[in-house]
């Protein structure tokens, strides 16, 4: 049998693969041979789950091109309704089908919510569209602040208010206590969980992008009209994006979560989301490679460079309003490649890099 | 009574929401860019204010001038820097620029202010108004609030519609190529804009921290996205939108706080944004754009 030459698209996602395998290789030896520092080992779960946002928030950025602003609201319902499963049914069911149970619940959750939300959401555009995810977002992390679950005897019991109003019996407990948050989730998320997930997440990703659905996508980002007119139907691609984006933002919430004995919704407020977005546009919006390298190495090097903490989120800010200057601003834009054709650079590299965006 | 005391309270607070959706209507009207950074230029505008007044010991006047000044600068100056080399970019990239703009005024306030909240003193020193019997108690940073914005809403109005320097800025809005045709400066115009809304972000400021008084570097943030709500709540783009916008939603806000659940406001807020932009994405006095392709 003769061999098919690999198409290009499936040879940039093996390397793609092929360095999250290798950065995971790489982070198991340095953490063999106890090279890693106490704070920086605390951080690889949390790293894994930064990836998992980043690749699902350049699904929404940077193939769909609509800024969400609210992302880390997906992840907070992820990681709460992961954390309440895994905290109702720890005792009855061994471990491993407990943890598997709170990431499935976690990422359905999250995906309910983004159609849910997406429905009226992307009927509008830009701006508007921006703004509304971030209400929405603040809207998810109010509702969780004051949002009360017990259980006893006589099953669960829901309020809005406090505690005291669950009306529990001697034998309930408070399970989800308001601004509080969740505790006593085991912590059964380890580092080789979390690279697997990451493989899961590619693969859906990346099949996506590659597919006849995400090519329709991608028309939708480069011009929504012409997309309409040769009959794409822009609100069924859109959701299907966006449910898919904020499936894997539960599941990064659900992974998270069981880092951690205790969540808070405090922590997926407005400025999770704004770093997550740091994350893709460092890596460059539409390239999933860049979001896995940008988030593992944002996340690393703050704690690498220690005196650099203070001066972490100025310098993401800085790099946020750099990036687009340099990347999209016309004058910019021609000064680079005039500067690019006076070095002695290999021609194809510059090509390569104005394609991006 | 108490209904009269939290709406009165909801009209203050709505006023200053009102003066700071006057400077996203106007930018947005003319840029068509969402200023992010609008919010955390009101925050800027009263550690100023408070600079001068504790450090320096100024009078409140001369502090508040000195923060409308800085602000203005401030809001020229991002425009120049940020806004400007992106005027023919894909919105998204420019709303991006301006979130990396509010992160990086938030963050210098941080390192040059620090994180722990600063106790604002009053600029107002008037004697709370006592009503029906001493039932009703306004305070004298809600009149001067009340006052002010009114003050601010007409004068702003008379200088758009009378002035010449008015017509150019609704020309620009309108359409930037026939302006710029028509010989009008459609950068110094947009500049000019930027000028406006930041001194009226300073004043916003001062109000916002006399009433409030804590200021934080994050202290304009959330205020600042209000702002933006009742700036689609009104109709994004018209003057006296902005105002009827901030004042429904500082009343819808306060009502809310009093009545229903203080924990909840915030969602509820946003709610009537989301709701406004389902049913009438124009806002109540906006005007319905037509899409061009």
């Amino acid at each position: 049998m003769k061999m098919k030459p690999l198409s290009r698209s499936f040879r940039r996602d093996l390397v793609t693969y092929g360095m999250v395998v290798v950065m995971f290789l790489a982070i198991q030896l340095l953490s063999g041979m106890g090279m890693l520092t106490n704070s920086l080992s605390g951080q690889l779960v949390p790293i894994c789950a930064y990836i998992i946002m980043a690749i699902s928030l350049n699904l929404t950025v940077g193939i769909l091109g609509e800024l969400s602003l609210g992302h880390a609201g997906f992840m907070s319902v992820g990681g709460f309704v992961g954390a309440f499963v895994s905290v109702c049914v720890g005792d009855a069911v061994p471990g491993w089908l407990c943890f598997a149970l709170a990431l499935l619940a976690g990422t359905a959750a999250a995906a309910l919510f983004g159609f849910l939300i997406g429905i009226p959401v992307l009927r509008l555009q830009g701006d508007y569209l921006a703004i509304v995810t971030l209400a929405f977002g603040e809207i998810i992390k109010n509702l969780l602040n004051s949002f009360y679950v017990g259980r006893d005897a006589s099953g669960f019991h829901v309020s809005l208010k406090d505690a005291l109003s669950l009306n529990l019996d001697e034998t309930g407990d408070v399970i989800i206590n308001g601004a509080q948050g969740i505790t006593g989730m085991p912590r059964s998320a380890t580092f080789g969980l979390g690279f697997v997930l990451i493989l899961i997440t590619l693969f859906i990703v990346l099949n996506l992008i590659n597919s006849r659905t995400g090519r329709a996508i991608m028309s939708i980002r480069d011009n929504r009209i012409a997309a309409e007119s040769v009959g794409v139907n822009v609100t069924r691609y859109k959701l299907i994006a966006f449910t898919i984006s904020a499936a894997l933002a539960g599941l990064a919430g659900a992974l998270y979560a069981h880092n951690f004995s205790s969540l808070v919704a405090k922590k997926f407020d407005y400025n999770t989301s704004i770093l997550i977005l740091v994350f893709v546009v460092v890596g460059g919006m539409g390239n999933i490679r860049g979001s896995i390298i940008a988030a593992a190495l944002l996340t690393i090097l703050p704690e690498l460079l220690r005196g650099f903490s203070d001066y972490r989120m100025l310098v993401y800010a800085v790099v946020l309003i750099v990036m687009m200057l340099f990347n999209q601003s016309p004058q910019l834009v021609a000064w680079r490649r005039r500067l690019a054709a006076r070095l002695p650079l290999p021609r194809k590299k510059a090509a390569a890099g104005e394609k991006e965006v | 009574m108490q209904f009269l005391s939290y709406l009165v309270n909801g009209i203050s607070l709505g006023s200053i929401y009102a003066v700071i959706a006057l400077g996203y209507t106007m930018v947005y009207g003319i840029a068509r860019m969402l200023n992010f950074a609008h919010g955390d230029v009101i925050m800027v505008g009263g550690y100023v204010a408070f600079v001068m007044m504790t450090s320096l010991g100024l009078p409140a006047l001369a502090a508040i001038c000195a923060a409308v000044v800085v602000c203005t600068l401030l809001g020229v100056a991002i425009e120049r820097v940020a806004y400007k080399p992106l005027r023919e970019a894909p919105s998204l990239a420019v709303l991006i620029t301006a979130i990396g703009m509010s992160y990086l005024l938030q963050n210098l306030a941080l390192l040059i202010w620090g994180s722990a909240p600063k106790s604002f003193t009053s600029v107002v020193s008037i004697e709370p108004l006592r009503l029906f019997g001493g039932q009703l108690v306004v305070t004298g940073e809600t009149l001067v609030t009340i006052v002010t914005s009114a003050v601010i809403m007409v004068a702003l109005t008379l200088f758009v519609n009378k002035t010449k320097v008015g017509h150019a800025m609704q020309a620009v809005s309108e359409d930037k190529g026939a302006a710029q045709l028509m010989g009008i400066n459609v950068n110094a115009t947009i500049s000019l804009t930027f000028a406006i809304g930041s001194a009226l972000a300073a004043v916003a400021g001062v109000l916002l921290c006399s009433a409030y008084p804590t200021l934080m570097p994050t202290t304009g943030a959330m205020p600042g996205i209000k702002a933006f709500v009742a700036a689609v709540f009104g109709g994004i783009g018209s003057i006296p939108g902005a105002m009827l916008g901030g004042v429904l939603l500082g009343i819808i806000e306060s009502l809310s706080k009093a009545y229903i659940s203080s924990q909840m406001a915030d969602a509820i807020v946003f709610g009537v944004l989301i709701i406004v932009l389902l049913v009438r994405p124009a806002g109540i006095l906006g005007k319905q754009m037509r899409e061009k392709v």
